[in-house]
């Protein structure tokens, strides 16, 4: 009977290779899609049992801790009244993620890559996260958020050398902590009219009015064919592109200086400097600055918008022949910016023509109090020679000295700035001021871009120059 | 070295498994366990050095691989349950005396000639069926998942399907010892097929119609495929005709078939197999929810494993993410931690067991110890592919434990029965092989 018992072994032998060809179905070949699964919710579960680092500011305050839950679980804690929700973001395990949150996210649950995951696997350590230390300054922030007052709009503040952003602020602001509460999560989402998820200092994109100034500016004089004291035309009502182009209040200038068309904010220099200059001149100086590109601030991609003409919802090419180069470089045509890349032009022009990477993280801690990561500044492009740049200083601290921007004057400390002011609706006069600079001028160590929402009459001069002011003082003062 | 001796040294692995489990789990949860329960370790090993003394003492030709083997199981179970649960290691390491003390009686009681068996054939085979209709009782039967397989006796719960097994199989073997010459010598070929004779095919009827009855009754494709699947090995190894075998499968398939498709239960469960991702079937209470979260937790685990001690059973507000981790779905959980590779090694032992048992049957001299090792080895094999394919989706998921590894009384008791049959076949084997 021994062939018979030989046979039935054999059988058994093949039944547990399918044993194990199935088990290899659901652990190798098909686990992929058993993982992306709807219904398979064990990765947010597993989340849940991650102590998640804390987020603090430059000072050390907590912008974002762990507490924990029933079970080995943790969930995550906001202060109340935050001052960066947009910045922090959140982290919920059926919300997801958003802001500095997501963009740590691996740091802050732990995740140091494949080796050191085993590693700890075997060694069966409990997995830790990472503390996020940011360049966020809560006074500064303070400051900002007081001055903009509840007006819609937002504050960026960055070191010039560094690229650190130790303001951004954005208004609305709203509770990390009410957004677990699914319902208040979809109502704020649903609440178009006040977007308060939206991060406006880098995803909303506005007109910048003459601040743009500041770019044509910067091509102007770094192309060698102006220099601040070349004269140019600046009567009201000159053809560009076939158009009359008006001056604020139609003031005639006359032939005057560049240096004093960025004090006046004359619309007619500035145009006709970019048409002398061209597209593509323009366009090069543009995309020197940052514009046309998702800026490369340490932010989910989606929470970040890229600056430039835009048409029907589309990037155009600055050479693009839907370009009127002309009204352009004052700020208009279909010129659309975030409050980011226009704080990057103040601080590249501050740090003498070189636009560093924006750094919202300072450094990344283990929970043994080692250095993981550290924010060392990084170079992005060299816009202009460092000659073309102080003399665009110059230029800037005459605005604030004598021209559109004294408002962001500061007792004893000069100031370099622009000012512009958007026109949104000319029949019921609604505008969006912006105010641009950075201080001190002769050693500039904050880089400001303010604007507000749409607001009634209101001037980039009166309205978003006193902002900068105070954000400046109590940086400086 | 004397078979024994290779005995002992053969429980080296488990040895080392248990204390190397026992220290992971340590480590892993220090706050949270006492030093206490590091002892259950130390008295699970010497339980089982208990039991190599009473085979030493008692069958001393016997397999020496067969124990060590299930040994190895039991400790994986136990750091298994231990790691799922302190209270439920402690249960099954008290269910772990109570087996090795069976497992003494049997040895001793049948050590003179386990073939009196034969003598109580049907007493033994009616106590088998009566054991598997237990569970359908009003008053002691216990429904789980729809399925009638446990009894439920107040501080007890118990799965008489497991004992009835062995019932069975020791009746099958008997029977066909007498039969089979006449099952092959009177048999017909008719279009081409050999057929048993009319006069002999009554009593396979009826093992058939019992299969269909369990199906029927306890609801439980697993268990019936598991007990006709064992009768067909013990059928094909007794008469050595293929065809038998054939036939019957075929008479099985058919019946499964017709009843999944008219008795509710059946077909719900064949229904969660076959979409087990289905809205309606995964939020049904029985419906596809466990074997959806068992095929999530083996994806889980991939080829590595997720680490020792490191799977999700269940969330924080402690509802279940792995239904019944430490009985039905304990493969699922073993994948999940251990990987393809801890679930290939957990096969292969279940594998090298089964072989022990098919060698004990090729040893044995007469044809009941053959047919009875067989059965045993295969009944054994069986109920492993019935589980695991069904927590791997091979085939719809039942309610049979995971022989030594699943949480269980009544598993163990009756796998330790099982194993002290074959030790006692082995050892009458061995001896008069050995001309002694």
């Amino acid at each position: 009977m021994n062939k018979p018992i030989y046979r039935v072994y054999l059988v058994v032998v093949v039944l547990f290779a399918l044993l194990v060809a199935w088990t290899s179905r659901w652990t190798v070949f098909e686990a992929e899609a058993l993982r992306d699964n709807a219904k398979n919710r064990r990765e947010l579960l597993d989340q849940q049992r991650i102590d998640r680092g804390p987020i603090r500011d430059r000072d050390g305050n907590l912008l974002a801790r762990s507490v924990p839950g029933p079970q080995d679980t943790y969930s995550r804690r906001y202060p109340e009244n935050p001052l960066f929700p947009h910045a922090v973001g959140y982290a919920y395990v059926d919300r997801g993620e958003a802001g500095l949150e997501r963009f740590y996210s691996d740091a802050l649950v732990g995740d140091h890559g494949e080796i050191t995951s085993l590693l700890d696997q075997f060694l069966a350590r409990k997995r830790e996260g990472d503390e996020l230390r940011t360049t966020l300054d809560p006074g500064a922030q303070r400051a900002a958020l007081d001055a903009l007052g509840g007006r819609k709009g937002a504050v960026v503040v960055m070191e010039p050398d560094t690229g650190k952003v130790r303001v951004l602020a954005s208004v609305p602001g709203y509770d990390q902590n009410a957004i677990r509460d699914q319902q208040t999560f979809e109502a704020l989402n649903r609440d178009e009219e006040n977007a308060p998820l939206l991060n406006r200092a880098t995803q909303a994109l506005y007109p910048p009015g003459s601040t743009f100034k500041v770019v044509t500016a910067a091509a102007a004089l770094d192309s060698g064919k102006f220099t601040p004291d070349s004269t140019v035309d600046g009567n009201s009502g000159k053809e560009i592109s076939g158009v009359p182009l008006a001056n604020s209040g139609g003031k005639d200038f006359g032939p005057i200086t560049l240096t004093t068309a960025l004090t006046n904010s004359v619309n007619t220099v500035w145009a006709e400097v970019a048409e002398d200059l061209g597209k593509g001149t323009m366009g090069e100086y543009m995309e020197r600055f940052g514009f046309g590109a998702d800026p490369p601030i340490d932010l989910p991609a989606d929470e970040k918008a890229p600056s430039g003409e835009y048409r029907n919802g589309r990037l155009l090419s600055p050479t693009s022949q839907f370009v009127d180069v002309g009204r352009m470089a004052i700020g208009q045509d279909k010129l659309l910016v975030t409050p980011l890349q226009m704080a990057t032009v103040a601080a590249t022009v501050a740090n003498d023509g070189k636009r560093m990477k924006p750094w919202l993280m300072e450094r990344i801690v283990d929970p043994d109090g080692r250095t993981r990561e550290d924010s060392d500044p990084e170079q992005e492009a060299r816009v202009m020679s460092e000659t073309s740049a102080k003399e665009l200083q110059q230029m800037m601290g005459n605005v604030v000295r004598e021209g559109t921007g004294t408002a962001a004057a500061l007792q004893g400390i000069e100031v370099g700035g622009k000012t512009g002011t958007a026109e949104i609706d000319p029949d019921t006069d609604l505008n969006q001021p912006w105010f641009i600079g950075f201080a001190p001028l002769d050693d500039p160590q904050y880089a400001i871009a303010v604007t507000v929402e749409r607001s009634q009459g209101g001037q980039g001069g009166t309205v978003a120059a006193p902002v900068a002011q105070r954000v400046l003082q109590e940086l400086l003062g | 070295m004397s078979a024994r001796n290779r005995e002992l040294f053969a429980l080296i692995p488990a040895s080392l498994l248990v204390t190397v489990g026992f220290a992971a789990v340590f480590i892993q949860e220090d706050e949270l366990i006492s030093d206490a329960s590091l002892t259950y370790g130390g008295v699970f090993l010497g339980l089982c050095f208990v039991a190599h003394l009473i085979i030493r003492a008692t069958l001393p030709d016997a397999d020496p691989y067969l124990f060590p083997l299930v040994a190895l199981l039991a400790c994986f179970g136990l750091v298994m349950i231990y790691r799922i649960d302190e209270t439920l290691a402690r249960e099954q390491a008290q269910w772990f005396v109570i087996g090795l003390l069976v497992f003494a009686a049997t040895i001793l009681l049948l050590r003179r000639d386990y073939r009196v068996l034969e003598r109580y054939r049907y007493t033994i085979a009616l106590v088998g069926i009566v054991l598997l209709l237990l569970p359908r009782v009003p008053g002691i039967g216990a429904q789980v998942n729809g399925a009638y397989l446990g009894i439920d006796l107040g501080p007890i719960a118990f799965q008489p399907a497991e004992l009835a097994k062995i019932c069975i199989i020791i009746f099958l073997a008997s029977y066909l010892r007498d039969t089979r010459q006449v099952l092959v010598q009177g048999a017909r070929r008719f279009a081409g097929i050999t057929f048993p004779p009319l006069k002999h095919l009554g009593p396979l009827l009826v093992v058939w119609g019992a299969a269909m009855v369990l199906l029927v009754f306890i609801r439980d494709l697993g268990s019936s495929l598991m007990f006709f699947g064992a009768f067909l090995a013990i059928l094909y190894v007794a008469t050595d005709r293929a065809s038998f075998v054939v036939i019957g499968f075929s008479m099985f398939a058919f019946g499964a078939w017709f009843f999944a498709s008219t008795v509710g239960h059946v077909a719900d469960r064949i229904d969660a197999w076959q979409h087990p991702f289905d809205d309606e079937l995964y939020e049904q209470v029985g419906g596809s929810y466990q074997i959806a979260q068992s095929l999530f937790a083996q994806a889980d685990g991939g080829v590595a494993g997720a680490g020792f001690g490191q799977a999700l059973i269940e969330t924080s507000n402690g509802s279940p993410i792995l239904p019944a981790a430490q009985t039905d779905l304990i493969y699922a959980l073993i994948t999940n931690e251990l990987g393809l590779a801890g679930a290939c090694g957990v096969l292969v032992v279940y594998l090298l067991v089964t072989e022990r048992g098919m060698r004990i049957a090729m040893l044995a001299q007469d044809s009941f110890s053959t047919l009875l090792a067989a059965g045993l080895a295969a009944v054994f094999a069986l109920q492993v592919f019935v589980i695991v394919g069904g927590v791997v989706k091979l085939i719809p998921l039942t309610g049979v434990t995971l022989p030594f590894i699943s949480y269980g009384g009544s598993s163990i008791v009756a796998n330790f029965i099982l194993v002290a049959l074959l030790l006692l076949i082995s050892d009458r084997a061995r001896r008069e092989a050995a001309g002694r």
